[in-house]
C-alpha cells in the first residue's frame, strides 16, 4: 500500500532540523508534562521548546499530510528527519514510534502517535480552538458526513492515487521504470471515482460540507504530485474537480508545506 | 417501524461490520436486501445512497451515510450511552481517542487489505467457480503475519487493540477474521497466544454470535 511513498532507500536525507516558530498559544495537554504559561498574550508570544515533533521526510506524502494539518493550526513543531536511506524507519528506535515501520511518527509530549490520518484527526480534536478548524461544525449529522468523505479519501481516492504516483514519479527516482498498461488501468478506474467527486462538489463547495476539512486536506500530497505528471488532465477536464483543487492548493498552509522540498 | 435501515447483503464483511455495531448498541434496525449477483448495488437506486457502488449504505431518519467504518463510527458516537459503549472509556479524552483512531486506521490500511485478499481467494472465489491462487495467499498470509506481530506486541501490553475495553477497533476487525478462521490462514492467528485469546475474546461476543444466523 503506497501510503508512505518513499519507504526505499534512495533519496538522501534532507539535512534539516526545522523549527517552525510560529504564534505559540498554550494548548491544554491532559497528558503533556512539558510547562507552557497558561495564556500567552498575541502580542508576546512565548518561544518554548516544540512539544510536537514529527518524525518523517518532507517528500512523503503522509509526512506532507500531517505537516499540513500543523500549518493549518499554526502550530509549533519541530521536523525531526528519518533517514530512509538507511532503512532506518524499519528499525529502533523509530519502531517504538511506529511499529508498523512507516513515516511518519508524531509525538506530543509524552503521546506518540502514527498513521497519518489519525494524526490529523487527533491534531484537528486536540486543537481545535487554533487556526483552521479542520472538521465540520455542528451537530452528529454533519460530523458524521465529514467521516464518510474521510473515509472515501482513505478506501476509494488514495489507494488508486498513489499506485499511479508511485507509477509516473517515484519508480522514476528508484530506477525502475513506468508501465504504462499499470497506469492506464489505474487512471481508468480514477476517471470513475473523479465523477463521483464532480458530481459531490456540484453539491458541496468541499467534500464534507461547505467549509474546508480534513476530508478535504488529505487529499492535496497526491493531487498534488499527480498534477506535476500527465494524470493532471483528468482532474482539469472536470470544472468543479479543478476548481476545488485551484481552492485547497491555494492555501497559505499548503504552501508552507511545499516550501520544505526546496530545502 | 424502525427509523435505522441498511442496505447490504449480510454476507459480505462491509455490511457485517455495520450490523456487529447495532448488535453492540441493541438498535433496532431494517436490513434490505441488495441483490449483489444481479448488480442491484451498481445501479439505480442504490447508487443515489453510496455512489461507489458498494454495500452497505445506511439510514437513521433522514441522515444517510456509506463506508461501512464511517457509518459505525456514526453509530458508536450517536448512540454512544446505549448498549456497548463502543469508544475508549474515557472518550472526551483525546489522547486515549487518537489510540482507537489509530488502531482504525491500522485495521482499515495494513490489516484488511491483505485479510480481504486471502478471504477473496480462498473462499469467495469459489462462489464465482474461480480458483485460488496459492502465490498470492502465500504472499498476502506473510503480509498479514507482519501486522499480526505486532498486534501480539500489542495485545501482550494490552487487553484489546486500543486499550483495557473493547472498541471499534476490535469491532472492526471481527468480519474478516470469521472467515479466515475458516480457511487454512486460521493458523496465523492461533501460534500467536495473544492473538488467538483476543480472537477467542471477540469472536464468542453475542453480537459476533447474533451476525453469523
Amino acid at each position: 500500500m503506497m501510503r508512505t511513498i518513499l519507504q526505499g532507500r534512495l533519496l538522501p536525507p534532507p539535512p534539516i532540523n526545522l523549527r517552525h516558530s510560529s504564534l505559540l498559544s498554550s494548548p491544554s495537554h491532559s497528558h503533556s508534562n512539558l510547562k507552557f504559561t497558561s495564556k500567552s498574550s498575541p502580542s508576546t508570544p512565548t518561544l518554548t521548546m516544540a512539544s510536537i515533533k514529527v518524525h518523517g521526510v518532507p517528500m512523503s506524502t503522509a509526512t506532507m499530510r500531517v505537516l499540513a494539518a500543523l500549518y493549518e493550526k499554526e502550530l509549533d513543531f519541530e521536523l525531526i528527519p528519518v533517514d530512509m536511506r538507511a532503512g532506518a524507519h524499519k528499525q529502533e528506535p523509530f519502531l517504538s514510534l511506529n511499529p508498523f515501520g512507516q513515516i511518519p511518527a508524531l509525538q506530543d509530549g509524552d503521546l506518540t502517535l502514527f498513521e497519518s490520518r489519525a494524526i490529523t484527526e487527533y491534531i484537528a480534536d486536540e486543537y481545535s480552538e487554533k487556526g483552521e478548524k479542520l472538521l465540520c461544525p455542528g451537530c452528529n449529522k454533519v460530523k458524521a458526513l465529514t467521516k464518510v468523505w474521510l473515509q472515501v479519501e482513505g478506501q476509494q481516492f488514495d489507494p488508486i492515487a498513489s499506485k499511479i504516483a508511485f507509477e509516473r514519479i517515484f519508480k522514476g527516482m528508484f530506477g525502475m521504470t513506468t508501465d504504462p498498461a499499470a497506469v492506464q488501468e489505474l487512471e481508468g478506474k480514477l476517471v470513475r471515482v473523479l465523477d463521483i467527486y464532480e458530481a459531490r462538489l456540484s453539491k458541496s463547495e468541499f467534500l464534507a460540507c461547505d467549509c474546508f476539512t480534513l476530508a478535504d486536506l488529505h487529499h492535496l500530497p497526491v493531487i498534488h504530485y499527480l498534477m506535476g505528471t500527465d494524470s493532471k488532465t483528468l482532474f482539469e477536464s472536470r470544472p468543479k474537480v479543478s476548481e476545488w483543487i485551484k481552492k485547497i492548493t491555494a492555501r497559505p498552509a499548503w504552501a508552507k508545506v511545499l516550501e520544505l522540498h526546496k530545502q | 417501524m424502525a427509523s435505522i435501515k441498511v442496505f447490504g447483503h449480510a454476507t459480505t464483511t462491509s455490511t457485517r461490520r455495520v450490523l456487529l455495531t447495532l448488535h453492540e448498541k441493541n438498535l433496532d434496525y431494517e436490513l434490505v436486501n441488495v441483490e449483489l449477483k444481479d448488480g442491484e448495488h451498481k445501479k439505480e437506486p442504490f447508487l443515489s445512497r453510496n455512489p461507489f457502488g458498494q454495500v452497505p449504505a445506511f439510514e437513521d431518519g433522514d441522515l444517510k451515510l456509506f463506508e461501512s467504518r464511517a457509518i459505525t463510527q456514526y453509530i458508536a458516537h450517536r448512540y454512544e450511552d446505549q448498549g456497548t459503549n463502543l469508544l475508549p472509556a474515557d472518550s472526551k479524552n483525546i489522547a486515549h481517542y487518537a489510540t482507537m483512531s489509530i488502531g482504525m486506521e491500522v485495521e482499515a490500511h495494513q490489516f484488511d487489505p491483505a485479510a480481504s485478499k486471502l478471504a477473496w481467494e480462498q473462499l469467495f472465489k469459489h462462489i464465482y467457480g474461480l480458483t485460488t491462487d496459492q502465490a498470492v495467499v502465500a504472499e498476502e498470509e506473510a503480509k498479514l503475519a507482519k501486522v499480526l506481530d505486532v498486534y501480539e506486541a500489542r495485545l501482550k501490553e494490552f487487553k484489546y487493540l486500543a486499550g483495557e475495553t473493547f472498541t471499534l477497533t476490535d469491532l472492526h476487525h471481527i468480519p474478516v477474521i470469521q472467515y479466515l478462521l475458516g480457511t487454512p490462514t486460521k493458523k496465523l492467528f492461533t501460534e500467536r497466544p495473544r492473538v488467538n485469546e483476543w480472537v477467542a475474546e471477540i469472536t464468542k461476543r453475542p453480537a459476533s454470535q447474533k451476525i453469523l444466523q
